[in-house]
Order: C-alpha cells, then sequence, then structure tokens
C-alpha cells in the first residue's frame, strides 16, 4: 500500500523544533542556509563551527541516526562535484601528497562540502520535524502565489494515489508475462506512462468539480491560521544570527 | 405542499461535442424524502446530477433549489444546499488531513475558528467518525473514506445530500452501516445508484432516468416490481433476490 516518500521523511516527537511553527522554522531555515552562503570561502574555521551548528539542531531533534543518514544522500552530486573541483580548476598549485592540485580549486571545493553539508544537514532536521501539510501551510502564511501553494498541496495529497496507480498497472502488465529487458520493451513503458498522465488528468477534472461543488472560488480557505510568538522568532533567527556574525568579523579582520 | 427542495423543469443539455444527454427532465423531491435515482449506464444520470449545482447549465428548462434559480449569481447558496457527494472518494478528498478537507466547504463560506472546528467536529460525529480528524485520507480504509466524502459535504449543512453510487467498492459490513448513517441523517438524499437492493432498504421513492428521460417515478417497491419496465431500461434484482 501507500509508501511515498512523504510517509517516511517526517518522524512525530516533541522537541523544540517539533513545536516551532512551520512558517517561523521555514523563516529561520531560509536565512541560516543564505548566512551560510555569505560567508567568505576563505573562513574555513567559522564554516566548521557552523556546520557544527546544523549538526547540533540535526542531534536535537532525537531523529534516529539510521533515520537521517539516507537522506543527506541528496548531497552526493555536490559532494562529487566539490572532490573533482581541484583537478579541473587553474591557478597556482599545491602539493596534496603525492599530486598537485589546483589551490583556487580546492579552498573553493572544501567551501563548498562546508557550505553544503550544512545546508543539507539543516534542510534534513527540518523535514524531519515538519509534516508535509505543515510545509503548505507555512508556504501559504508567508504569501507564496496560491497556484503554487496549491500545486504544493495536491502533490502531498496525491502522490501515493498516484504511486497506488502505477504499482496497479505494472502488477496488471506484468501479470501478462511483461518484462522489460530491452528496449523493444520501451514503447510498452511508454504507453503505460501515458496511460498515468491521462488517468491523473482525468482525476484533476473530477477533483476540479468536487472543489467547485464545495463552493471553490480560486482561492485556498486559510482553516487553521499560524502564529509564531517573539521568542520563536528569536529562537528560529538565532542560527542565522551567528551566521551572520561569523561572516561580518571575518570581513571586519 | 411545501416548496421541493429540487425542481427541475422540461430540464434538457447537449455536451459541446454535440451528444444530448437529457431531454426534457421534470422532477421534484420534497423536504425529508429519500429518492434513488436509477438507470442504466450511460442513462444521463451524473450529467442530471452536474445540474443540481449549476456545474452544468441546462441548455432548455430551468432548476430551483428550495426555490433559488440555479443561476451564476447564486451559485455559491445553491453550491451549500445542495451536498454532491462524488463517487470516487480519492476526488473528493484532496486536501492533506481529513480535518482540511472537511473545514474546505465551510470555510469557503466564511466560516473561521472556533465556528469552524465546531462544525467540522459535528460532520465528522454525524457519519461517526470523529477520531480520524488528523490523519491523511489517502491512509484510511475505503469504507472510512467514503464517510468522509459525505461528512465533507455535510459541513456545509446542506438542504439535500446528492449521493453517486454510495455502496460501490464497500464489503458487506461497510454497506449495512452506511445504510444505518444515512437513515440517521436529518436530511433530504437524492442517491444514484445501480444497487437495486440498496434503493428498496433506503429509499421509500424511486425515479428511473433513461436515454435523457424519466420513464418512472413511484415508490420503489412498485417501480421494481413492473417487470416489464424494468427489463425494457436494463435495470435488474442481484438473482437470489426477490421484493
Amino acid at each position: 500500500m501507500g509508501s511515498g516518500h512523504s510517509a517516511h521523511l517526517h518522524v512525530a516527537g516533541d522537541t523544540l523544533l517539533h513545536r516551532l511553527p512551520p512558517h517561523v522554522k521555514l523563516v529561520g531555515l531560509l536565512a541560516f542556509v543564505l548566512a551560510t552562503v555569505s560567508v567568505p570561502n576563505g573562513a574555513r574555521p567559522v564554516l566548521v563551527v557552523l556546520l557544527g551548528l546544523a549538526v547540533a539542531v540535526l542531534v536535537s531533534t532525537r531523529v534516529p541516526v539510521r533515520h537521517v543518514l539516507p537522506r543527506l544522500a541528496v548531497e552526493t552530486p555536490f559532494a562529487v562535484f566539490a572532490l573533482v573541483l581541484p583537478f579541473v580548476a587553474v591557478g597556482p598549485e599545491v602539493e596534496l601528497g603525492p599530486v598537485s592540485v589546483s589551490e583556487p580549486g580546492l579552498v573553493a571545493a572544501v567551501a563548498l562540502l562546508l557550505k553544503g553539508t550544512t545546508g543539507v544537514v539543516c534542510a534534513v532536521a527540518f523535514a524531519v520535524t515538519t509534516e508535509p501539510r505543515d510545509l503548505v501551510r507555512a508556504l501559504q502564511h508567508l504569501r507564496v502565489p496560491d497556484p503554487l501553494v496549491t500545486i504544493a498541496s495536491f502533490m502531498v495529497r496525491y502522490v501515493e494515489v498516484v504511486a497506488d496507480q502505477l504499482r496497479r498497472m505494472r502488477v496488471a502488465r506484468d501479470s501478462r508475462g511483461f518484462r522489460s529487458r530491452s528496449v523493444r520493451a520501451w514503447p510498452a513503458l511508454a504507453s503505460s506512462t501515458g496511460a498515468l498522465f491521462i488517468r491523473s488528468y482525468e482525476r484533476g477534472e473530477r477533483v476540479h468539480l468536487a472543489m467547485l461543488s464545495r463552493g471553490y472560488g480560486g482561492r485556498m480557505p486559510v482553516t487553521a491560521p499560524l502564529a509564531g510568538r517573539p521568542v520563536q522568532w528569536a529562537v528560529a533567527l538565532a542560527p542565522a544570527a551567528v551566521a551572520v556574525a561569523g561572516s561580518v568579523a571575518v570581513r571586519a579582520a | 405542499m411545501s416548496t421541493p427542495v429540487l425542481d427541475l423543469r422540461r430540464v434538457a443539455y447537449a455536451y459541446p461535442g454535440g451528444h444530448q444527454a437529457l431531454y426534457g427532465v421534470d422532477l421534484h423531491v420534497h423536504p425529508g424524502e429519500r429518492v434513488a435515482l436509477l438507470g442504466p449506464n450511460g442513462a444521463g444520470k451524473t450529467t442530471l446530477v452536474l445540474h443540481l449545482n449549476g456545474i452544468l447549465t441546462p441548455g432548455h428548462g430551468s432548476v430551483h433549489v428550495s426555490g433559488l434559480p440555479v443561476a451564476e449569481e447564486n451559485l455559491l447558496e445553491v453550491r451549500r444546499r445542495v451536498g454532491i457527494v462524488f463517487q470516487d472518494p480519492d476526488d473528493q478528498l484532496f486536501m492533506p488531513t481529513v480535518r482540511d478537507d472537511v473545514a474546505f466547504g465551510p470555510a469557503n463560506l466564511g466560516l473561521r475558528g472556533a465556528e469552524l472546528d465546531a462544525r467540522v467536529q459535528e460532520a465528522l460525529a454525524a457519519v461517526d467518525v470523529a477520531d480520524l480528524a488528523g490523519r491523511a485520507p489517502h491512509h484510511l480504509s475505503f469504507g472510512q473514506r467514503r464517510r468522509v466524502a459525505i461528512a465533507t459535504v455535510l459541513a456545509m449543512r446542506p438542504e439535500i445530500l446528492v449521493l453517486d453510487e454510495p455502496s460501490s467498492n464497500l464489503d458487506p459490513a461497510s454497506r449495512r452501516e452506511l445504510a444505518a448513517i444515512l437513515r440517521s441523517l436529518d436530511v433530504t438524499i437524492l442517491m444514484v445508484t445501480h444497487d437495486l437492493p440498496y434503493a428498496v432498504e433506503l429509499c421509500e421513492r424511486s425515479v428511473v432516468l433513461s436515454e435523457g428521460t424519466i420513464v418512472a417515478d413511484g415508490p420503489t417497491r412498485e417501480v421494481l416490481a413492473d417487470d416489464a419496465l424494468m427489463a425494457r431500461h436494463r435495470l435488474e434484482m442481484p438473482a437470489g433476490f426477490s421484493l
């Protein structure tokens, strides 16, 4: 049955991060990531401190490590890019063990790894403590344009319905002896994908009818308004403040 | 006699492609009635239902809901008065949680805060699923989803509940429980169904729609006992059933 990713990301709990209102948390996350990115690449101690801070935030959610680690894998492509960077970048070279690599490339690679990991760790901390529905509410509260909020909301609701449909189609296909082993199977796969698209489109039309029938007038109503207390804002923005302070100190020095 | 909740006069409709679905339908439903709308596939039942709350506008004829004409300027009030429960609950339940979904209709009517919460609780309690408020629709059983779909419409306090195939895909126990719930609701009901035993069980009156016209309208048992009429319009009791 239903096993979309949305069911797996969030982990229920009652920590500080779980209790923060979603829009406050989202703004805090965005501010911290932007502030971290703006720290000069050479300020490695500051970047290490910020990464430590991000890890501390993630640890404070008390979500098991084995749940968190696979989520961090999204960073892999960036990590690969960072590892390649010292070898392909130009500029003065330094000796790193047996090989000589580009010095600006090495600095950029280390900064990219530190900043990227900090961002991913924070994003995972946000994701494991925020239900998909609350993310949608936060976007709506932060005045993200309604069509985008509606798209996000429908994705949260229907991703598993569509995944189930896909699964049923695959079982029906395989039950008639289909095996996707060579290029010759592609037409069948393509028409399944097309059928799924059309079914989803038709469902969209039926959902729209159901919405109109219940008085939908073009705007999703806010049924549960969000509110953040000043102290919650202060907590959420504290990591960003640390990053900004670090960045300013480095630039002043 | 009282003002009918539904008053359709000579309603005719052709789809933009030219297919004529309804040829002058007259139908009156009075407060407190439970009416079954029967008919073979392709008879125009769904087309008729979509006229009741102004999703489709008749090419000819008129639709009134408790005296209010179904017209552009009354649409919101008409949609409050006529609650349609669609056949597939996955179409009806489009919000991330049950609570949000049940709140969608009344929120569109302008309800907020404690009043909205009370309305949601009331609707969920009416179909006996108050404990599901925080759940995601996708994680409910089909029977639960069907009940929540009914709650989403009840939350608007409709004058008439229009159900499209309410018993389809339900297991026998869910089917029986749903019947008990529908009987307990203090609301006029129009039920589109192929499930003739369900019509006998729940509706004192039945209307047969075939090829876009009403061909029979009377007490359910009398309509279903007319073998010639039944055969002419491809209606059959399941094997082994008798009235």
